[in-house]
């Protein structure tokens, strides 16, 4: 298993590298990682945000340390290795979470000690950190946790826009009914919430529904001519042709 | 002369039957219990049906158009899907209700599937459980200008006794969904689908004789004619029996696999309807029974006449 860690692209720019992971390669949308908080926690935008926002944190700092030690640590012991140090990082944000921001912890719950088994991080950890260097790592870090964040509330915006009538707790559909109504002078109309997508069902097809769309809007591009290449950091299209590297088994 | 002449290998399909035809069928068959729906529960009810009907076929034409696909609502399957959810409907529930279902009805449950044959799940089914889950308050609330108290099926499961007349049930004047409510009526459109041969009785009675004896057992009243005749025609049961579980695309292909999946149906209304919160139960059984169906065909598989042997053979 030497091989693999010369599989660094020396023409590899940060920039790229952190655009990979905000969009060509997006966690939840292409890559498919992660779907138990993304499932879970987006049941409004805030969550969602709140989510993302303490994985991007854990996966930056465990990218960085998994980068820097990606020559000593052993390949047989590499994942508890990776293991040790992800929970480690879960553990100081847990605990700061608790202290400073006590409602986000409660709202998250069990959620965020499961960071430590999130396949993004241990995906990330054995695809991306354990074979390039540290910048890079940092900005993969980056990239693809900011990319989860915005996925994530994203989902959590449209599940509580439908489910609740709100976006980050402001009664958007209440008021921009309110004003329609008032032009034409009319009794304002209550919004009667969907309350399925709250619950988990809704989860689901907002997850279905965003990842179709972004699949048609990738596809058009393929259509024009426009790259819609990904940077070859683990895992490639398909799982099928993925032979050596972990993400089949993540 | 040569265009008269069509030559193609067999098998030959000599029926007249189409899609269309069928559903046309099942459309008349739907009409007494929608048209009593109607007489009983006043102009809001035809409103509804109407609505009902109009969202499911305007959204299976547009999805058509937007996919760029061949149009589909010649086949008539959109009324069908239509009018039955529209039957699931309570009488006094906003129009607005009947709009979205019938658009996730034919958008998400049969539309993003495939179309008409690929849906695994009862279109209108589907819808009524999406609205049952996002709108419970207004999809349990039946009280309407003829009836102000509950559902019959409510009644009994709150054990007050009398309120629920045996004749009015099995006519239909009594509170619940626009078509459900009258056994007879309903009796009458299945009885015009078997005479046409549209269904059969294997799943309708496998689910009716099951779910018999699942009360029988575990009721807690014994052989009380009266209860099992009120659990029978209270509530939807014999909507579901014969015009849902009956769907072409959802139940099993296979003989031995209609028998298991009237017989699961009848388990699990039974389960719902006694140890579940809520009075009635049927549209949830079909639905998961719909989910089991790959899995029944796949247990009920006939062996192809030869081959009986040699695969037991095989197997040892």
């Amino acid at each position: 298993m030497t091989e693999w860690r010369d599989n660094v692209d020396s023409k590899k720019s940060s920039m790229d590298v952190f655009i990979n992971g905000l969009i060509k390669e997006n966690p939840t949308f292409v890559l498919m990682l992660g779907m138990c908080p993304t499932l879970a926690v987006t049941t409004s935008a805030i969550n969602g945000l709140g989510m993302g926002l303490t994985t991007t944190v854990v996966l930056v700092l465990s990218n960085v340390i998994i980068s820097l030690l990606r020559n000593v640590i052993p390949d047989r012991v590499r994942i508890p290795a990776f293991i040790v140090i992800i929970a480690s990082f879960v553990t100081i944000v847990e605990l700061l979470l608790e202290g400073f921001i006590p409602s986000l912890y409660s709202a998250l719950g069990i959620y965020i000690p499961l960071i430590v088994v999130n396949c993004i991080i241990l995906g990330r950890a054995e695809a991306f950190a354990s074979k390039n260097p540290v910048i890079l790592s940092f900005f993969d870090g980056l990239g693809m946790g900011l990319g989860f964040s915005a996925a994530l509330t994203i989902i959590g915006a449209v599940r509580e826009l439908l489910g609740a009538g709100e976006i980050f707790g402001y009664a958007v559909i209440n008021n921009a009914l309110a004003g329609i109504c008032s032009i034409f002078g009319a009794e304002p109309i209550e919004y009667v919430p969907i309350s399925i997508f709250v619950l988990a069902p809704g989860a689901f097809f907002v997850l279905a529904a965003l990842t179709a769309i972004q699949n048609r809007v990738k596809r058009k591009r393929g259509e024009k001519g426009l790259s819609t290449d990904k940077i070859q950091s683990g895992c490639v299209s398909d799982c099928k042709s993925c032979v050596n590297s972990a993400c089949n088994h993540i | 002369m040569a265009s008269m002449l069509k030559v193609s290998s067999n098998p030959h399909v000599r029926s007249k039957d189409t899609t269309a035809r069928i559903m046309q069928y099942v459309v008349i068959a739907l009409m007494p219990a929608t048209l009593f729906g109607i007489w009983n529960f006043g102009l809001h009810a035809l409103l509804l049906v109407l609505v009902t009907v109009a969202a499911a076929v305007l959204s299976e034409y547009i999805y058509d158009r937007c996919m760029k696909k061949k149009n589909s609502i010649s086949d008539f399957s959109a009324v069908v899907t239509g009018l039955l959810l529209a039957l699931n409907l309570p009488p006094k529930a906003p129009l607005w209700i009947g709009i979205l279902g019938g658009m996730f009805a034919i958008i998400v449950v049969k539309m993003l599937f495939g179309g008409l044959g690929q849906n695994f799940m009862n279109p209108a089914l589907g819808a009524r459980c999406f609205l049952m889950i996002s709108f419970t308050s207004i999809m349990t609330n039946f009280e309407c200008d003829a009836y102000t108290g509950a559902t019959p099926l409510a009644v009994i499961k709150s054990g007050a006794e009398g309120s629920a007349e045996l004749l009015d049930m099995f006519i239909g004047r009594t509170a619940g969904t626009i078509g459900e409510t009258s056994t007879i009526a309903i009796l009458a459109g299945a009885l015009f689908l078997l005479i046409m041969k549209v269904i059969d009785l294997r799943v309708p009675c496998s689910y009716i004789v099951s779910f018999v004896i699942f009360i029988l057992i575990f009721g807690g009243r014994g052989f009380d004619m009266t209860y099992i005749a009120q659990q029978l025609s209270g509530g939807g049961l014999m909507l579901g029996a014969f015009f849902m579980a009956t769907d072409y695309a959802t139940r099993p292909i296979t003989k031995n696999g209609q028998y298991l999946f009237g017989i699961f149906l009848g388990i699990m209304t039974g389960i719902f309807r006694l140890f579940g919160p809520s009075a009635e139960g049927v549209s949830y059984a079909i639905i998961l029974g719909n989910l089991l169906v790959p899995l029944i065909e796949r247990v009920t598989k006939p062996t192809a006449f030869g081959k009986g042997k040699r695969r037991s053979a095989q197997h040892g």
